[in-house]
């Protein structure tokens, strides 16, 4: 065995420095290319290299690339934090990446969506119950050890087109009976992650704040508002 | 007003705009106008964008929104996705150039009668031909920079190549490897990246740098854990930790393999799992369970109490206070009431009044 590792041992060395050649070169690129960034990652899980998993590793030290998710992932798990009263722990990939850029601010360097992404699969390692669910054309975010099933996502995905669902919907869409479709509403109710309107013509709407900025607010700068107004 | 609410395609000849509710009305570039494109990032109430530069408008343009302009661009901004791709491919078509190649389809007609937008087409020669050597120098970088990244992959396989293989030897003869060796491989894998459930499997992810933070870790949350009464989240010390250290900081898997060695090396501190999976760094001395005393009697005091009003009451995080009072009941002191207005801890009289 230590033939072999005497050999891996020199080889890693070569590495290194061709690791080091590169980054010389490439730093910056990767530094300011969201889009190299995603190739880089994309190239590395092809062969099977997660230049994540430590902040020790070759890739996060010479690269970089490691501080500038670590440190992303603290600033997506404070924006959670900050906001999980109001949405109940899930938020849209929109929401939160405006909310860190925010929060970098202006001299920062860029952060993509692809970006954020790659950080709170990372997280996930903290039993914090990050997760990421598919819908629409985008993603909800969730931030808290709450269980979602497959019922559950479904009925997110419904609502994103609208930012409520209501039980008649659930019905017509999904096909299933009233029973099922309360019961899922109502979990979410009690996470904290949809909100009754008992108010609203024709019957009760659950309405999902994770999805309100989205949809219904939209920041503008004084020119566009300018151009709005006739 | 713009052109909003549309769809944008690209073909190997044109960039087309069409308009999502009124279809008749579309509008068209051809690609062989662009003289280069560049991105904007999006920002706070921006959306990303792509800025399409282009030549002076040819005397044989077809008839559009406008004869000319005083602008020489025009922008496209992506409301919601789409931006990256969209760029990736565009850049493609335009490096590659297929119309010069193919014979153009039937030219669209084009719709009159549209508010003023902002597409115009006029150019300025100097500054196109700046902007066309801007384009070939970061074409070259880029393209430079991925073939770069292509040998350096091909490198970087080889050694993943070759750790599987050193990996099988070990699980074959398993008597023929020292503990020191098997440490020294997998500090080898840690610094490449690659993970092994093989030996993951026989002797844990830990290694010599994970003993040294696990110790580092011992010193350092000692106070904000006595701060905290003793239990932090996983998440509230990689937070913690990685605002002190500013540089070189720890990717979450470095602090979970870390805090999995704290009892073994028999440091003042232990990792806990609860059953949600929620992780937590507790002080030795503190006994969770000592704590659900204390906590049964402040929700007998209060009658009954919800995660979040216990939090406050007690000062902890709603995360923890829930934890707690999860294993309450686990522990038979506590009874929950689960409605829609939320979960409910009261204290359990069928224990104790009967």
């Amino acid at each position: 065995a230590e033939t072999i590792l005497f050999q891996m041992s020199k080889q890693l060395d070569m590495f290194k420095t061709n690791l080091e050649e590169f980054a010389c070169k490439h730093k910056q690129e990767i530094r300011k290319n969201p889009e190299f960034r995603v190739q880089f990652q994309d190239m590395c899980a092809t062969i099977g290299v997660d230049p994540l998993a430590s902040g020790k590793g070759f890739w996060s030290e010479m690269l970089g690339v490691g501080d500038f998710y670590y440190e992303l992932g603290v600033q997506i798990i404070e924006v959670c934090l900050a906001l999980k009263h109001r949405n109940g722990g899930l938020i849209t990939l929109e929401e939160l990446h405006q909310q860190v850029l925010k929060g970098r601010g202006k001299f920062a360097q860029d952060v993509s969506q692809d970006d954020l992404l790659r950080a709170i699969k990372k997280l996930k390692v903290l039993g914090n119950g990050f997760g990421i669910i598919p819908v629409g054309g985008t993603y909800l975010i969730q931030s808290v050890p709450a269980e979602l099933n497959m019922d559950h996502t479904v009925v997110l995905q419904l609502a994103e087109k609208k930012g409520y669902v209501t039980v008649s919907e659930i019905k017509s869409s999904l096909k299933w009976e009233t029973e099922r479709a309360k019961q899922v509403l109502e979990h979410l109710l009690k996470e904290g992650m949809a909100w009754l309107d008992t108010q609203a013509a024709g019957e009760p709407q659950y309405w999902l704040p994770a999805l309100f900025t989205e949809l219904y607010s939209q920041e503008i700068t004084p020119e566009e508002a300018k151009e709005a107004i006739p | 007003v713009k052109f909003d609410s549309g769809v944008l395609l690209l073909s190997t000849h044109r960039l087309i705009w069409r308009d999502q509710k009124n279809h008749e009305c579309c509008i068209a570039v051809p690609l062989s106008q662009v003289v280069f494109i560049e991105e904007q990032a999006a920002g706070i109430g921006k959306s990303a964008k792509i800025v399409v530069h282009l030549h002076p408008a040819s005397s044989n343009k077809e008839p559009g929104p406008f004869q000319s302009s005083k602008y020489s661009y025009i922008k496209l901004s992506f409301k919601e996705h789409g931006q990256i791709e969209f760029y990736r491919r565009l850049s493609e078509e335009i490096t590659q150039r297929r119309w010069e190649n193919m014979p153009t389809g039937q030219t669209i007609q084009v719709n009159k009668d549209r508010q003023p937008g902002r597409i115009r087409a006029v150019g300025i020669v100097g500054i196109e031909r700046k902007l066309e050597e801007k384009r070939k120098e970061t074409d070259k970088n880029i393209s430079e920079a991925f073939e770069d990244l292509s040998k350096l992959m091909e490198k970087a396989k080889e050694m993943v190549e070759l750790s599987k293989s050193i990996a099988n030897k070990i699980k074959e003869k398993q008597g023929d490897i020292t503990e020191d060796e098997t440490i020294r491989f997998k500090s080898y894998l840690l610094s490449m990246g690659i993970s092994n459930p093989v030996t993951r499997e026989t002797h844990g992810s830990g290694t010599h740098y994970h003993m040294q933070l696990a110790k580092q870790l011992a010193g350092m949350l000692q106070t904000p854990l006595e701060e905290r009464g003793g239990i932090m989240s996983l998440t509230e010390v990689y937070c913690l930790v990685n605002r002190a250290r500013g540089l070189e900081l720890l990717s979450p898997e470095d602090l979970v393999n870390a805090c999995k060695m704290l009892e073994s090396l028999k440091l003042p501190l232990r990792l806990r799992v609860f059953d949600s999976g929620v992780m937590v760094i507790e002080l030795q001395s503190h006994n969770e369970e000592e704590m659900v005393a204390s906590a049964l009697e402040t929700v007998s005091e209060k009658g009954s109490l919800t995660a979040d009003e216990f939090a406050k009451l007690v000062g902890m995080s709603v995360l923890l206070a829930k934890e707690r009072l999860l294993l309450a009941e686990k522990m038979g002191h506590l009874c929950r009431d689960d409605s829609v207005e939320g979960l409910r801890f009261y204290p359990n009289l069928f224990l104790t009044q009967s």
